[in-house]
């Protein structure tokens, strides 16, 4: 049902943002290279889960409502608002969607933050992982996570668990994308599956 | 991730509902986190205490490291009669032919007895079990039994429920080569993430270490459990 590996993670002045690249139809790879981090305004990223087609129409129509609001605002829109957004459409249609999104970026408030909708709630959270391969490094994510991690220290937390839940989850793979938000900026970069770190594998 | 309850609901003449709460209905299941290492000279294994029927606890302090012989011991995942039931069977088989052979019975034996009661009766039976031990000719061993009757050795296995939370630190934190000391510390710490985040495991955790000299048990109580960051 949920495809993917999604991953956020707060720190000091931004957000990291995490995923990996497989899109399937029951045991085909449709997309191979999907990149599941859907821009939803500048210095805002969404990461999409569970069905593909829900989870990009959803983010497209909170892309159209955000840039509607900051205009009307007249300044850069608050992360909360986005969730919001995200939120209220989750929500109202819960019974129709089945999609997870994970919303997470950089404002002057707040500044970095991460927000999780799953089913229609909103909570703040320190990082968030979501999609089908989660459940495997839920552990690992428990154990590894600290408060106060600096912006490279976050950016090999989401990798490493990128790539460990790509090797055990079968609906996971690809290559790992990953999004640096912080008050200068988006930063997007691809990691190729040769260049992933590996663990044991036994 | 392996779904570990089923209910048994048989028609009978009188219907149960008004009787007999809701949750002495459902078949009583370890769902469970068990897992095993080995180790230089040994295995250590690994469960948690929490036995469930439906949403009720039954058992907040079970044991499901179970003793084969001297030196193998099984841990038990799934329906509670069904892998009680496997696991006397194999103790008894096992047992016999120790006596016949005059000498220690080998892991790989106790575990493919494992695993033929296991495939023959695999439409029947819900068992996901893990077999460790020691023996003369290859030292410590794991050999894994999952639900469908395979059987496959592994340097390190985990099991039941909560086993899917734990396959991401169970890769990044595992080496070849650890100490005795290092397998027992990292079997706690797997065993305590499973359980936070597991429903159905919880309660203590239970330890085993198996070597040449024998079985070394441990309990790690709810309040001695190492903490992490966030949890």
């Amino acid at each position: 049902k949920s495809i993917t590996t999604i991953i956020a993670v707060e720190f000091n002045g931004g957000v990291v943002l995490g995923s990996d690249s497989r899109v399937s139809a029951g045991e085909t790879v449709v997309n191979r290279v999907m990149n599941k981090l859907s821009l939803l305004h500048d210095k805002i990223y969404c990461a999409l889960s569970g069905s593909a087609a829900d989870a990009q129409t959803i983010a497209e129509m909170v892309n159209y409502q955000l840039d509607v609001h900051s205009i009307e605002i007249g300044e850069d829109p608050q992360v909360r608002s986005a969730a919001t957004l995200v939120k209220n459409i989750s929500y109202k249609y819960k019974e129709e969607l089945s999609a997870h999104l994970i919303v997470a970026g950089w404002d002057r408030r707040g500044g970095g933050q991460v927000f999780v909708t799953l089913n229609g709630l909103l909570s703040r959270q320190p990082f968030a992982v979501g999609g089908s391969g989660s459940s495997y490094v839920y552990g690992f994510v428990d154990a590894e996570y600290q408060k106060g991690m600096s912006k490279e220290d976050c950016q090999q937390f989401v990798v490493n668990t990128i790539s460990l839940a790509m090797s055990r989850d079968g609906s996971s793979g690809g290559v790992a994308y990953l999004v640096t938000i912080d008050e200068k900026g988006a930063e997007e970069k691809c990691i190729l599956g040769n260049e992933l770190p590996t663990f044991y594998d036994q | 991730m392996a779904a570990c309850m089923s209910a048994n609901r048989s028609e009978n003449a009188f219907s149960a509902n008004d009787l007999v709460p809701e949750w002495a209905q459902e078949e009583v299941s370890t769902g469970t986190t068990i897992m095993a290492v080995e180790f230089d000279g040994g295995v250590v294994i690994g469960a948690d205490s929490r036995t469930t029927t439906g949403a009720y606890i039954a058992n907040r302090v079970t044991d499901k490291l179970t003793p084969i012989h001297d030196h193998i011991f099984c841990c038990r995942s799934g329906s509670a009669a069904d892998t009680q039931a496997v696991a006397d069977a194999v103790t008894y088989q096992l047992g016999f032919h120790s006596i016949e052979l005059d000498e220690p019975p080998l892991v790989q034996t106790a575990a493919n007895l494992f695993k033929q009661m296991c495939y023959r009766y695999r439409e029947e039976l819900m068992a996901g079990i893990i077999v460790a031990g020691w023996d003369k000719r290859k030292g410590g061993q794991v050999y894994t039994v999952p639900m469908g009757g395979m059987i496959v050795r592994q340097p390190v296995s985990v099991g039941g429920s909560g086993s899917s939370y734990i396959y991401g630190f169970m890769d990044s934190n595992y080496k070849p080569g650890m100490t005795k000391e290092e397998c027992l510390h990292f079997c706690t710490q797997a065993l305590t993430l499973a359980m936070e985040r597991d429903g159905s495991s919880g309660g203590v955790a239970r330890l085993a270490a198996i070597t040449e000299d024998g079985v070394e048990r441990r309990v790690v109580l709810g309040n001695q459990l190492p903490k992490f960051s966030n949890v």
